[in-house]
């Protein structure tokens, strides 16, 4: 299967702090990739790296390539509002805009110049149905989105995120703030966006990493200390850190 | 961090240990009984033979348990996954040596003392093995467990052999037949428990081994 990213020699520096080291990592297309390791260990901060979201922190540095489709989106002709575009994000905590479900659907297409009510009501369906959420919301459709569950406001988002049809979806601890059941839900969705995304999420969550990923990169203090199979990295992780970790023998 | 966690993986330990002592005892009174055709000793062994089963629902509980409370990964689900596994094979060795006090109970003849010799070397090879494959777990040594599986070899050549002679006997002497059946079939559970001790070997390798090539089948 082919790469849809392919990060090179990446460092970044906030100030004189280096965040991340020399990190090199090939995404393939249509797969799930968990990034996995304590707090300040860089998983973050790597994942906003693939739709340039770091460039909005101050005293940020960042060198290497980081090429998506084949382009470099660090060139400076790049455009990063086509970028965020091909590139989806779904925070932690669901952050609905305050207002209806509908118009948080439609507001990313209609930015991006779609006007048409019929072409807009078929994104919003297609967005909802692919996000597992369009049978629980068809009805209320004009009812504010701030209205449902933590677990439906997520689905929401991501439906939201879905609905400009990026390439990419970055998830960043997208269940931790969800209880056990509408984790499940997203689980499940994530299975069924690979089919036409690519996803790559931070997880704190192990046994998460070990049940939705394809892949899973181990990351330590701004290193990528390993990165494999899932099932390899879970059964026989290579690197001593890494087994020291998945384990609990940190701290 | 953890620290629950290593003790609870202790009391594993500490109970395969215990159920090993228990099997070993087990299979070396079994046959000291048998030649010694003492049937009260051997009514104790099938008695006894409920602790070794006792141990087994114990340590499969305590698998159990780490498996919900902990959901290991890596080094320790091996470790947890081999307990499991093992404690199958220990409880099998256990009938086994239940098996031969059953034939020590039903014996109408006196055991024949013929060839003895090979079925000591056959019973001490089986408990040596049994020995350093516990070792092998506990103290995470991968060299003895591998060498345990090679000792199997001669047990199976024992096992050979003593069948070749127990045939000829038959021949000879038909009116021994019914104690030399007896002697076969010791002789099949002698090789059985060298079988099973060489699982339990194979299975302390799988929780040591860090390279998925050799489990890939």
């Amino acid at each position: 299967m082919e790469n849809i990213i392919e990060v090179r020699d990446l460092n970044l520096f906030y100030g004189e702090k280096q965040a991340l080291k020399n990190i090199n990592m090939d995404i393939r297309k249509n797969s799930i990739t968990a990034l996995i390791g304590p707090s300040g260990c860089g998983k973050s901060t790597f994942l906003r790296t693939l739709n340039r979201m770091n460039d909005l922190v101050d005293g940020v540095k960042i060198e290497g390539s980081i090429k998506i489709e084949g382009q470099e989106i660090y060139d400076k002709n790049y455009d990063t509002i086509s970028l965020r575009k091909k590139v989806g994000m779904v925070f932690q905590q669901p952050n609905p805009f305050p207002m209806s479900i509908y118009d948080n659907i439609a507001y990313g297409p209609r930015v991006h110049g779609i006007k048409d009510k019929k072409t807009l009501d078929k994104i919003v369906e297609d967005s909802l149905r692919q996000a597992a959420i369009f049978d629980e919301v068809k009805d209320s459709l004009k009812k504010s989105a701030l209205g449902l569950s933590g677990g439906q406001q997520q689905r929401i988002c991501i439906a939201r995120a879905l609905a400009v049809h990026p390439d990419i979806l970055l998830m960043d601890e997208p269940t931790s703030a969800l209880d056990p059941i509408s984790t499940l839900k997203i689980e499940e969705l994530m299975e069924q966006l690979k089919k036409n995304y690519t996803v790559v999420v931070v997880t704190h969550n192990m046994q998460q990493a070990a049940r939705v990923s394809d892949g899973t990169a181990f990351f330590l203090v701004g290193d990528l200390v390993e990165f494999g199979s899932t099932k390899q990295i879970f059964s026989y992780p290579k690197d001593k850190r890494t087994e020291d970790y998945i384990t609990g023998r940190f701290g | 961090m953890r620290s629950k966690f290593d003790e609870q993986l202790n009391v594993l330990h500490v109970d395969l240990l215990n159920m090993a002592y228990l099997i070993q005892n087990a299979i070396q009174n079994a046959m000291k009984y048998f030649f010694e055709a003492d049937i009260e000793g051997a009514k104790q062994i099938i008695k006894d033979d409920e602790n070794v089963n006792h141990y087994q629902k114990k340590i499969e509980n305590i698998c159990f348990n780490l498996l919900i409370q902990q959901q290991p990964v890596a080094r320790d689900l091996r470790t947890i996954t081999a307990a499991l596994k093992m404690v199958t094979d220990m409880e099998r060795i256990g009938d086994h040596a239940s098996d031969i006090s059953e034939l020590v109970i039903d014996m109408k003849d006196c055991p024949i003392l013929f060839n003895e010799g090979k079925f000591k070397e056959m019973y001490s090879d089986v408990v040596a093995m049994l020995i350093q494959s516990i070792n092998a777990y506990v103290n995470r040594n991968m060299d003895l467990a591998k060498e345990v599986i090679d000792m199997d070899d001669n047990v199976d050549q024992l096992f050979e052999s003593n069948k070749e002679d127990l045939i000829q006997l038959i021949h000879n002497n038909p009116e021994k037949g019914r104690a030399a059946v007896d002697l076969l079939m010791v002789n099949k559970y002698l090789e059985r428990i060298g079988d099973h001790v060489t699982n339990i070997a194979e299975w302390v390798i799988y929780s040591l081994d860090n390279d998925p090539e050799n489990k890939e089948e």
